[in-house]
């Protein structure tokens, strides 16, 4: 077959082969994805300045869907998440308190409610600016529940029935730590951990749990489901992980 | 009317594939694919809500992606796969005739000169190997995260993002190409195509 190949074009022959054109793609591949690395900060930042501005003006919402498109993502270490409502919610504070406590969602909404306004910013990169939460704020439950002298922390367990979450006795009691009801001056919608989370205004996002169901009182400080895989305890935006973020609160 | 003497020639197939080649295709394809997977249960919010078990998606992502390079290093060892390397990699002036023809659009055969692989499948081999290889040291930074200092981390994390998007892009492409044509899948199948085929998609190509 093929008997009429002309000459110069039969790559079976090393003298004839050709220029190693392919050996220059894959290394100039590999070039332009270390120039990626070099040049990344500027890129992002331009990158994401204006997807910012398009996503704004996008009705379809695939903006979302590229990356550094700004707004939420959705994390769930659990393999599916009960929903609860008003009926079948109940947050329980007890552990180490003299007044062990239950309370449903109108409970806590009877509560003095404490409003804020900072940004959020994941240990992942993603960052959303000036975002409300509205609820309680965990100091006060602290202070219903009476805690013991002996008590030093607080673990927080979550109605996915999988995560958790921790924070020292002193952390907790934080003007900025609050057991949210609404994000965004919005109910706290299910995806978002309704019908209530936790928030922690200056700490990466994984202290602000969702789902939010049990918070104990306890001796130690218990680390969390991502602090026992390598994330720090001590949260702190900007002086934690290895990140240097501007702070949040 | 003669039957015999204007009857076309029986169909024989020529050998495109050898048996290592085709499972070093396989395994990088069930890889990749894993790699994309996950990626998309890790990144697309829909998808992360339905599947969840973050934990366990990112240890099977980054395992199937530190996997990835492996069965193109083992087939290393096999002549044949070696020699197609040395095909992929040279260009000659019938690759750049294909090349100038793709981007005219002009679909005809007679534009469209090519060896055993086209300029197209050069070219798509030599940037996946190097875009999988950029992904791997990127992916790395971002699993350790002990070992490189902030800053790379973060631009690793956005190297690798954008560059998983192009992946998929150019993947979904390979494809396509390949769905669009059933006799170059029964050559990653079967090893074999017919001669017909081999003579129309690659006239210069000797088996």
């Amino acid at each position: 077959m093929n008997q009429d190949v002309p000459k110069g074009v039969n790559d079976e022959h090393p003298d004839q082969r050709g220029a190693p054109v392919g050996r220059r793609v894959f290394l100039g591949t590999l070039a332009l994805g270390a120039a990626g690395v070099v040049a990344a900060p500027p890129l992002q930042r331009g990158l994401e300045a204006f997807l910012g501005g398009a996503a704004d003006k996008d009705p379809t919402g695939l903006t979302g869907l590229l990356p550094n498109g700004g707004g939420f993502r959705y994390y769930s270490v659990a393999s599916s998440v009960p929903r609860k409502n008003a009926d079948t919610y109940r947050l329980t504070v007890d552990g180490l308190v003299d007044r062990p406590t239950a309370y449903t969602l109108d409970d806590l909404k009877a509560l003095p409610q404490t409003r804020l306004v900072r940004d959020v910013q994941c240990v992942t990169g993603w960052r959303v600016p000036d975002t409300p939460f509205e609820g309680v704020r965990l100091s006060r439950l602290l202070d219903a529940a009476r805690v013991r002298p002996t008590a030093k922390a607080i673990r927080f367990t979550c109605f996915d029935g999988t995560y958790t979450e921790s924070l020292t006795l002193a952390q907790a009691r934080r003007a900025d730590v609050l057991v949210a009801l609404r994000m965004q001056d919005k109910g706290l919608s299910h995806s978002h951990g309704g019908p209530v989370r936790l928030y922690v205004a200056p700490m990466y996002f994984y202290k602000s749990a969702k789902w939010l169901s049990g918070i104990t009182v306890t001796d130690e400080v218990r680390p969390g489901y991502w602090e026992e895989r390598g994330y720090d305890v001590d949260a702190w935006v900007g002086r934690s992980n290895g990140r240097d973020d501007d702070p949040t609160s | 009317m003669t039957l015999r003497a204007d009857a076309p020639p029986a169909t024989v197939d020529v050998r495109r594939f050898t048996t290592v080649q085709r499972w070093i295709h396989r395994t990088t394809a069930a890889l990749m694919g894993i790699c994309l997977l996950t990626a998309a249960c890790l990144y697309v919010p829909q998808l992360a809500e339905l599947v969840g078990r973050r934990a366990l998606v990112v240890t099977l992502h980054q395992w199937a992606g530190l996997a990835l390079p492996v069965p193109v290093l083992a087939g290393l060892a096999s002549r044949a796969f070696r020699a197609d390397l040395g095909r992929l990699n040279r260009f000659g002036p019938h690759d750049r005739t294909w090349l100038r023809a793709a981007l005219r659009r002009d679909r005809r055969h007679a534009s469209r000169p090519a060896a055993k692989f086209n300029a197209g499948q050069k070219l798509y081999a030599s940037w996946i190997a190097g875009a999988t290889l950029v992904m791997l040291a990127t992916g790395l930074m971002m699993w350790f995260t002990h070992l490189t200092p902030l800053l790379w981390r973060t631009s690793a994390t956005f190297v690798h993002d954008w560059l998983a998007l192009t992946i998929g892009i150019v993947l979904a492409g390979h494809i396509g190409m390949a769905l669009a044509d059933p006799e170059s899948r029964r050559g990653m199948r079967t090893g074999r195509v017919s001669s017909q085929w081999a003579d129309r998609e690659h006239p210069l190509w000797r088996p």
